[in-house]
């Protein structure tokens, strides 16, 4: 492939990744789709997954917890809200913090607390299923 | 004439208050540090996040557009979010936000508008309390807050939403100090909401070669999930450059007063060392003259 795209990946407190690379699949708000070299003008709100950067046939997948994907012709750019990389993740600790979260959401009794702790579950549920795949 | 024994304490006093001044001139060295590499890490994000709101508001100019960005219309009602340091002695850092805000305030009330305050950090609130205690809706301190994240800035976008969901202001603007660099920190003023206010123009909009953007889900969904987290990074990046600042420019005041303190010692030495050599003379010449006498 002669072009590559350029992929920027951004959370809020830091740059996690930018440079060249073959292929972005990102799990969008209205299903998953994939980016290459020269895509259309797009933006989409991304639902909690993994995205898969494919580079030199090698497939880079990270976690990533909500946020927006904007490609311009410049190249792919996506805003996260939260990014972890899959391969740090250990699957037993989070299913730990799984199980800790349940049993705050059945504990607590404040609305604040319980919300809390709901999206905790969302979050390491999401995280497991993209861990899965 | 100070005694002997006086200007020895002195000393002794003024060196220990060196000391202090020097290890926390020390230590904001290294916090600096830190907070200058969060404010870095942070940029991009914001970069980005200002870009995608600047494309987005462009394509959404009608009046079905979200009230966060356009504004209510109207600009009666401000809310000024004044951002300071929980603690002092770092020069004249706090007073500097604070007299901005306050001419801010005195410039807007001239203006026949109404103002509310909420305050961040510790310092603003105890200086604005004394003239504005009325108008100060909410306080928040991050004395508790051991590193400022996004959680923290989120806190204070949730409340600053919920106040404007509820119809309370129609214009947000955020004072708090520019990094300039570790010696300068720049009051400033700046626009949260509308957003479109907010939006800095210089960025480079990419060229999309005649291309329309298409947009997953539509414009108006997107663009409302978009705002809240465009309002949560402008208010991250002023906090995270304010601690920086507030670093910085406790830096500058201690090493300011490290330096004043030993020139005051250099000063007291001397005068020690005169007064002693002047209480040796004087033994010696009642010495003498005993001894003549006899």
């Amino acid at each position: 492939m002669a072009d590559k795209l350029q992929f920027d990946l951004v959370a809020p407190e830091q740059r996690l990744f930018s440079g060249k690379v073959e292929m972005v699949v990102v799990p969008g708000t209205e299903g998953d789709f994939g980016v290459l070299p020269d895509h259309a003008p797009f933006m989409s709100t991304i639902r909690p997954g993994a995205i898969s950067v494919h580079d030199e046939n090698s497939v880079t997948r990270t976690f990533i917890y909500g946020g927006f994907a904007e490609v311009t012709p410049d190249g792919l750019t996506i805003l996260a809200e939260e990014a972890i990389a899959l391969a740090d993740v250990d699957a037993t600790q989070i299913e730990k913090k799984l199980g800790e979260a349940r049993e705050d959401l059945k504990d607590s009794s404040e609305e604040a607390e319980q919300a809390d702790a709901q999206e905790r579950i969302d979050k390491y549920e999401s995280l497991l299923a993209a861990l899965a795949n | 004439m100070a005694s002997l024994k006086e200007l020895k304490n002195r000393i002794t006093s003024v060196n220990s208050t060196k000391k202090i001044t020097k290890a926390m001139q020390m230590v904001a060295a290294a916090k600096l540090r830190r907070a200058q590499e969060a404010a870095e890490l942070a940029r991009p994000y914001a970069e980005k996040m200002n870009a995608v709101v600047a494309n987005l508001s462009n394509s959404m100019t009608g009046p079905d557009a979200p009230r966060m960005l356009i504004g209510t219309g109207k600009s009666e009602r401000y809310l000024l979010v004044v951002a300071t340091a929980d603690r002092g002695l770092c020069g004249g850092f706090n007073t500097n936000i604070v007299r901005r805000a306050r001419e801010r305030i005195s410039e807007l009330l001239r203006e026949g508008k109404s103002v509310e305050i909420i305050t961040v950090g510790k310092k603003g609130y105890e200086q604005l309390k004394r003239l504005y205690a009325d108008k100060i809706v909410e306080r928040i301190e991050l004395r508790d807050v051991k590193k400022i994240d996004s959680a923290t800035a989120g806190r204070i976008g949730t409340s600053i939403r919920t106040r404007f969901e509820a119809g309370e202001f129609d214009v947000c603007q955020i004072i708090s100090a520019e990094f300039v660099n570790v010696m300068t920190q720049k009051p400033q003023t700046q626009t949260i909401i509308p957003a479109r206010e907010a939006i800095d123009d210089s960025v480079p909009r990419p060229d999309l070669k005649g291309a329309l953007y298409e947009y997953e889900p539509d414009e108006e969904s997107i663009l409302e999930a978009l705002l809240p987290r465009y309002v949560d990074t402008v208010i991250l990046s002023s906090l995270l450059e304010n601690a920086a600042g507030e670093m910085g420019a406790r830096m500058a005041a201690m090493d300011s007063a490290t330096r004043n303190a030993g020139e005051l010692i250099d000063k007291l030495n001397l005068e020690y060392n005169r007064t002693r050599q002047a209480k040796i003379t004087t033994e010696l010449i009642e010495i003498i003259a005993g001894a003549e006498a006899v």
